[in-house]
């Protein structure tokens, strides 16, 4: 058993999923309280303290708090989709984690799940699929304020993804390949690609906060106006589900920056190639940086105040989309320029 | 039966599955879920892509057609009033005229198939199209014009939204 090529691919790929959803699902429960903590601290607050050591075991006392909650369906909705909802928008966030590289290799296997060559094609597809969670989560609720939240958040998603897509284009026609492998080999030889296309990593930086519906865009669920957006019909686990999969998206949304401006696993000074901790050592340089960027997220959130809609709008359709395309346009030039007078 | 003829029959069944669900679901006149049934044929049609090593083509059909087109789609119906829509029945007639055309382009391919292979002799290989590289060598070079005459269309068809969603011109 195991012993062809193929078998022994299958066995891999079904570990290293494993070990990426038992490594995401604890950083959604942790970064669920790292939020509350640094919220914490930006408004001078002491923050969940109580439970275990620091307050570390916070997490678990949420997590025991929702299961134990009684399930509760208003009379209103429609059924089969209230019930798929939450499920939905969990899904589309942990399969873009599939084609991040989150290391080197450990022994002879590369620290990826699958290695495709259209990756970054493959991520925008399926986050385009997340907005399906939020609508019809609104739809289902059949109600005012939920149904307000979902078409808002369809149309800022679809909006956003536009300005996001073309954001990126600059960084392919610098790494010439669409493989996010092949990106980071790209930056490991260049340096990091924040530093050529800067205009990209703003544009996608920003779009990451709308497409996540964090503050300052989380006009969706915006309690001042629509007392919680599509999930105001929601409670106990299926509240969870919209809560946690906003997490889930965002540390999607991290990998994704880490890997495409912040050159991945490879940190200035660190070897490529090496053992087995070497490879570990790849595996937390990756971590840390998406961390980082966590806490970005967080931040962000309690010191910016919400956009208005036309605001968001305005900012996606009229000063992101001409700048993404000048941006291209600009790289275009320039690679043409020195490809001919080289 | 290879492991990859497997998946062709899961997905062409998937596929067609959905497809019927779309237009005519027992179960629920609901305009909504046709169109998430349309999203589940699209996602097992660029599984179709998949296995045919078109992997640029399956990204691109779940990110355009899955991803935005129906996302519309849904922001329309939402936005219409669904029960009249519920309450009307399948017109005899309408049935009838899509049955005979997808007939009609059933049998031309089929056909087609029928009279340009002799029996036993096999399809004649497919020229296999992997890497976006390949694809926008082509698209760029051999196909130009049709390429930049399509992305006029699009441009003109855009105009004429603009135009037409302005209530009064200035």
């Amino acid at each position: 058993m195991f012993s062809t090529p193929q078998d022994q691919f299958l066995l891999f790929t079904a570990l290293k999923i494993v070990a990426v959803i038992a490594l995401v699902l604890p950083m959604i429960a942790y970064s669920v309280m790292a939020e509350r903590r640094i919220s914490a601290w930006i408004q001078d607050r002491v923050g969940p303290n109580r439970v275990g050591p620091m307050g570390l075991l916070q997490p678990l006392a949420d997590g025991l708090k929702f299961l134990l909650k009684e399930d509760f369906t208003p009379a209103h909705v429609r059924k089969v989709y209230f019930w798929l909802a939450p499920a939905i928008t969990m899904i589309p966030a942990f399969l873009t984690l599939a084609v991040i590289p989150f290391g080197s290799h450990l022994g002879n296997q590369k620290m990826v799940i699958a290695d495709l060559n259209v990756g970054i094609l493959y991520t925008f597809g399926i986050v385009s699929l997340g907005v399906y969670g939020i609508v019809l989560a609104g739809y289902a609720s059949n109600s005012k304020y939920p149904f307000l939240g979902g078409i808002r958040s369809s149309a800022q998603m679809v909006s956003y993804e536009i300005a996001m897509g073309m954001s990126v284009v600059p960084l392919f026609m610098l790494a010439g390949d669409l493989n996010l492998s092949k990106v980071i080999e790209y930056q490991a030889q260049h340096g990091w690609l924040i530093l050529y296309a800067p205009f990209s990593f703003i544009i996608f930086m920003v779009s990451a906060f709308a497409e996540t519906n964090r503050l300052p865009f989380d006009l969706p669920e915006s309690e001042t106006e629509l007392v919680a957006g599509y999930h105001t019909e929601y409670s106990s686990m299926k509240f969870a589900l919209f809560f946690l999969g906003e997490y889930a998206n965002m540390i999607a949304a991290s990998a994704m920056m880490v890997t495409l401006f912040l050159g991945g696993w490879t940190f200035p000074g660190v070897p490529m190639d090496g053992g087995v901790g070497l490879g570990i050592l790849h595996i937390a340089i990756f971590l840390a940086k998406m961390i980082a960027f966590m806490v970005v997220f967080i931040w962000v959130r309690w010191m910016l105040p919400r956009f208005r809609y036309d605001q968001l709008m305005d900012l996606g359709w009229r000063r992101f989309v001409p700048v993404a395309l000048a941006n291209i346009l600009f790289y275009a030039v320039v690679l043409w320029f020195k490809a001919t007078h080289a | 039966m290879s492991a990859g003829d497997g998946f062709f029959y899961f997905f062409a069944f998937l596929t067609l599955f959905f497809g019927v669900l779309v237009v005519y679901n027992p179960f629920s006149r609901n305009p909504v879920t046709s169109a998430m049934f349309l999203v589940l044929t699209i996602l097992s049609l660029a599984g179709l892509f998949l296995l045919l090593n078109a992997f640029f083509l399956a990204a691109v059909q779940v990110l355009v057609y899955a991803g935005a087109v129906i996302v519309l789609f849904l922001f329309v119906i939402m936005l219409l009033d669904i029960k009249e829509e519920e309450r009307r029945k399948i017109r005899v007639i309408s049935a009838g005229t899509g049955f005979l055309a997808v007939a009609a382009i059933a049998f031309t391919i089929i056909s087609r198939l029928i009279w340009t292979t002799r029996p036993g002799a096999g399809l004649p290989a497919a020229t296999v199209v992997g890497s976006t590289a390949e694809l926008g060598t082509i698209l760029f070079q051999k196909f130009l014009l049709p390429f930049e005459i399509l992305s006029l269309l699009l441009l003109v068809a855009m105009v004429g939204v603009i135009l037409l969603s302005k209530k009064d011109l200035k």
